[in-house]
């Protein structure tokens, strides 16, 4: 293993518990503790926690900060009308493609966006190349560190080793943000299970993961955080998003706010042309008929077209028991499928996403 | 540490070989592999009567995190196969060397399973 990957504060704390160790996005982090199912199945039932200091969390603040997200973002962060609520977005570029997926929440300095590993370098670049025009600070926040603590026992576990904040962390409505001394706890994240995100001084992390792991709350690694966000119908950039792809055609369209028609964020027109042109493709739930497991980039086939749709994001559901997958499909694609697991074609049906909503199956 | 039973003979993409009789042989995934995968969810076992070449790609055992080819280590005949694996792939990581196993193979005349690594050389190469 290179010794320039990148460590969080926890660490020492991820070797404690016996995690199998993996480079992710230039950082040494944990894929699993020992058993990625049962970390799965930890949060769908109780209580599980990631560590996701790896994220990169950006402030935004100065006069013309609103303005400038309502530029750099394709949704709108006007929508933001009370303090710490959150909203989710894509960052696109002038061809439409997306730079990144991110979350801003509305502070009372400004705004606090918090974007993915892997781009950051790329996403830091862009975001203060368009912040020239405007009246703006960019601060990054290495020193935080940042925790998520998910599934139906989260909060109630968290609330009892911080006994001073739970008073802050039950107030909180869902996709909400909030201050309480230097942390800033979210009740937010990425598994379709009610929880929170945690960002705090990364003296603290150690400490606070410690306790949350003495009282029940199982950690995880970025396997389960997989598998967990696949069930529940999540994007992740890089899989099912990118710089190539319309956000239209990822599944994304939801989070494109049209309105107002005067605002005219970064790739608004290219999305607009795509639009009026029709889209060929969109991003749809597979769900494998036969046994195997569907992977990403397995070529899906249709009867009544050959054009074939590209498996993105793949992987067994341990909720489930069955291999599931997003898919980028020709957009009139429905009922059964195949796809092409190594050479056999396997049948698969096209489905509604999410696949699993509070630890159980959605899609009919 | 990954246990490497000592009276098994091991591959480089490893597999384990366990020789039965003169002719026979049982193979698996090592410990070491097992470990490697993560859970194991799905076994794409070969037909019994399938015949294979050395080298040969004739099952595939799926992990939730990725799929990995299993390569007969002799020229043969698959004469039986682990058909419990197809309901509980778990085996595979609760227990590699006995109830995990994948399949048998009858060797073909003048076959014998050779080129394969002793405990000791294994160790070494899952060291490296």
């Amino acid at each position: 293993m290179s010794l320039t990957l990148k460590r969080t504060p926890l660490y020492s704390s991820h070797i404690d518990s016996q995690a199998k160790m993996v480079d992710f996005g230039g950082w040494e982090m944990p894929i699993h503790y020992g058993s990625q199912v049962k970390e799965h199945e930890a949060v769908r039932a109780g209580a599980g926690m990631f560590d996701v200091s790896h994220m990169t969390v950006v402030d935004v603040e100065g006069k013309d900060s609103k303005a400038f997200l309502q530029k750099l973002l394709a949704n709108d962060v006007d929508k933001l009308k009370i303090e710490g609520k959150a909203l989710y977005s894509g960052m696109l570029n002038p061809q439409g493609g997306v730079i990144d997926d991110l979350i801003c929440y509305l502070t009372d300095y400004g705004y606090r966006l918090v974007v993915n590993c892997a781009t950051r370098e790329k996403d830091l670049n862009w975001i203060n190349q368009q912040a020239a025009d405007y009246s703006v600070t960019i601060s990054e926040r290495p020193q935080l560190a940042m925790i998520a603590i998910q599934g139906p026992e989260a909060i109630e576990k968290c609330c009892s080793v911080v006994l001073e904040m739970a008073d802050t962390i039950k107030s909180l409505a869902i996709f909400q943000g909030k201050f309480c001394q230097d942390w800033y706890i979210a009740r937010t994240g990425y598994t379709g299970e009610d929880g929170l995100e945690i960002m705090l001084p990364d003296t603290q992390a150690a400490e606070f993961w410690s306790k949350l792991k003495n009282a029940g709350v199982h950690p995880c690694g970025l396997g389960a955080r997989d598998t967990l966000r696949l069930e529940a119908g999540m994007n992740l950039y890089g899989n099912d998003m990118d710089e190539s792809v319309s956000p239209l055609e990822s599944g994304m369209g939801w989070t494109i706010a049209w309105e107002p028609v005067g605002r005219d964020f970064i790739g608004r027109s290219a999305l607009e042309q795509q639009k009026q042109a029709g889209v060929s493709y969109k991003l749809t739930g597979l769900v494998l008929e036969e046994r195997g497991i569907m992977r990403p980039h397995q070529t899906v086939h249709f009867s009544h077209t050959e054009v074939t749709g590209e498996i993105t994001s793949g992987s067994f559901s341990p909720t489930l028991g069955i291999s599931i997958a997003f898919a980028r499909v020709p957009a009139d694609a429905a009922g059964t499928c195949h796809v092409d697991i190594r050479g056999k074609r396997i049948q698969a049906r096209i489905v509604k996403l999410p696949f699993v909503r509070a630890g159980k199956k959605v899609f009919e | 540490m990954s246990n490497i039973p000592g009276d098994l003979k091991y591959t480089s993409s490893h597999e384990w070989v366990r020789e039965e009789s003169e002719n026979i042989i049982t193979i698996g995934i090592t410990d070491f592999a097992q470990e490697q995968l993560g859970d194991v969810v799905f076994v794409d076992l070969p037909e019994e009567g399938t015949e294979v070449t050395a080298g040969d790609s004739i099952a595939v055992v799926e992990s939730v995190k990725a799929a990995s080819d299993i390569y007969a280590p002799a020229t043969g005949t698959v004469i039986e196969i682990n058909e419990t694996l197809v309901d509980s792939p778990e085996l595979v990581n609760e227990d590699p060397y006995e109830n995990g196993w994948f399949f048998k193979i009858q060797l073909a005349e003048g076959e014998a399973a050779e080129d394969l690594m002793d405990a000791e050389s294994y160790q070494d190469q899952c060291s490296d």
